[in-house]
């Protein structure tokens, strides 16, 4: 029930909603509980509300900490499940 | 990037994780006997633990158990008594739909449903808003159950239908704080929990220092992650690597979302309308502080007080063991009951009925035996 997933927020209407999308679907969001909601920005929806914004520098310092992880692999299989680089 | 979450699944990464937790989990057997236990309290980190299979990928000195993450689950049985009540009385009752099939002492909101009685499953809290509007003459009663996560949502009622003057809409509140639960838990010698895996989004509100009574020179690691396959993994790494060093701190590495003090604008609207009180918890029994209620400033919101209903004390179904997989002495699938008498259509308790649950997670996911190798073409619906 705590299932709350990033979505980008595309607009911000002056009723304290906004308008967030992911995969192309669309969906109205309550902004009342986030402070710092602005077009452009990833923020994370939990029952209609935004519960916080995403801090992408953080999201790409993780990542990045990924991608070491993944360089070590000696020989990076082409993944024939995903069809991408592994 | 358009997304945040495919980098979090990438297989090639958890392979590299996996070898390193194994590693440290075999350094760790030569220093102490049994394996290190690790209780998660977030349903979203039991769903993900279960379908992609990362309990395959953990060696035999690493337990991941899970803990109360469900908030469905640890509703108690008499909370269903009185909303199955109210809705027999002809109140709308306004839900989650996670809630219709949990089973009260005799019956489930569900059925009283197929009976005629009038509920609606709300995605959003604030669909309860337009149903009172749209039924002047019915009292709505939203039933306010949830953690941390869920709570900022749901009191965000209160205030529009003040100024709407709406005087049909009223909360059943049995909402639940996780950290009183994870001090009980902790302190459960039977339990011998050696770390938590705190819950991903419940931090977002409350913020990473609200573990920091659990760390320290007696405590244990506290390792805030996310709930995506990678995030569990690095999460579980973090922690091995704590008790190599003989640490307990609490580390945040769900930080694009978790700030250090959480969401204080949350905060001070829960602070504003809710108080702390003691609260039945399925499993956990009676737990002082660990839920909140309306304060008096708000008791016209207060569903029991203002229709004369009080919240029942509830029986729940004798062979259910939910309270011994909730409190994580039992893996769902030792249950006698699980997957027999109990599954997804035919639950017994309610750790098989939200698809949260430490029970439904393991029954769904039980024949798939997901790999890390197809976690990225197995997304989550
Ligand atoms: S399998 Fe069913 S009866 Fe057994 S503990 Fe889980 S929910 Fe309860």
């Amino acid at each position: 029930m705590c299932l709350a997933i990033p979505m980008l927020l595309i607009e911000v209407k002056p009723n304290g909603t906004g308008i967030v999308e992911l995969n192309g679907l669309q969906q109205e969001v309550n902004l009342g509980l986030v402070e710092d909601a602005r077009p452009g920005r990833y923020v994370i929806v939990h029952a209609g509300f935004a519960i916080e914004t995403l801090d992408e520098v953080q999201a790409r310092e993780l990542i990045d900490l990924f991608a070491q992880l993944a360089a070590q692999i000696p020989n990076p299989p082409t993944s024939e499940r995903t069809g991408q680089p592994a | 990037m358009n997304n945040w979450i495919d980098p979090f699944r990438n297989p090639a990464v958890a392979d590299v994780l996996a070898g390193r937790i194994g590693d440290l989990g075999r350094q760790l057997a030569v220093r102490r006997p049994g394996p290190i236990r690790i209780m998660e309290v977030c349903g979203s980190h039991t769903m993900s633990i279960a379908r992609y299979g990362l309990r395959d990928l953990l060696p035999p000195q690493v337990d991941l158990v899970s803990g109360p993450g469900c908030p469905v689950c640890v509703t108690d049985t008499g909370y269903l008594d009185t909303a199955i009540c109210l809705a027999r009385q002809g109140v709308i009752i306004a839900t989650f739909g996670d809630m219709l099939n949990v089973p009260g002492s005799d019956t489930t909101l569900g059925r009283v449903r197929s009976e005629g009685a009038r509920i609606e499953v709300c995605y959003s809290p604030s669909e309860a808003l337009a149903h009172a509007r749209q039924n002047p003459g019915r009292e709505v009663v939203f039933l306010a159950i949830g953690f941390e996560t869920t709570i900022g949502p749901v009191i965000s009622l209160i205030d529009p239908a003040r100024t709407e003057g709406l005087k049909n809409l009223s909360l059943l509140v049995a909402f639940k704080r996780i950290p009183p639960a994870l001090a009980l838990l902790r302190a459960d010698p039977e339990l011998a929990i050696d770390a938590f895996l705190c819950p991903a989004h419940v931090s977002a509100i409350i913020g990473a220092h609200a573990y920091d009574f659990l760390t320290g020179p007696k405590g244990i690691p506290c390792v805030i992650a996310g709930f995506e396959p990678l995030d569990i993994l690095i999460g579980i790494d973090h922690i091995l690597q704590q008790k190599m060093k003989g640490e307990a701190r609490v580390e945040n590495l769900y930080n694009r979302v978790v700030r250090e003090n959480g969401n204080l604008r949350a905060q001070a609207l829960i602070d504003r309308i809710l108080e702390p009180v003691s609260t039945p918890w399925r499993g956990l029994g009676i737990l002082p502080d660990s839920g909140l209620a309306l304060r008096p400033d708000y008791a016209d919101f207060d569903a029991p007080r203002k229709l004369g209903v009080p919240l029942k004390t509830g029986v729940p179904p004798t062979a259910c063991r939910c309270g011994d997989v909730i409190k994580g002495k039992l893996h769902p699938p030792e249950c006698p009951l699980f997957g027999l008498a109990c599954n997804p259509d035919h639950p017994v308790g309610p750790c098989m009925v939200s698809a949260e649950g430490s029970c439904a997670a393991a029954f769904k996911y039980a024949r798939l035996a997901l790999s890390p190798s197809n976690c990225v073409v197995h997304q989550p619906d």
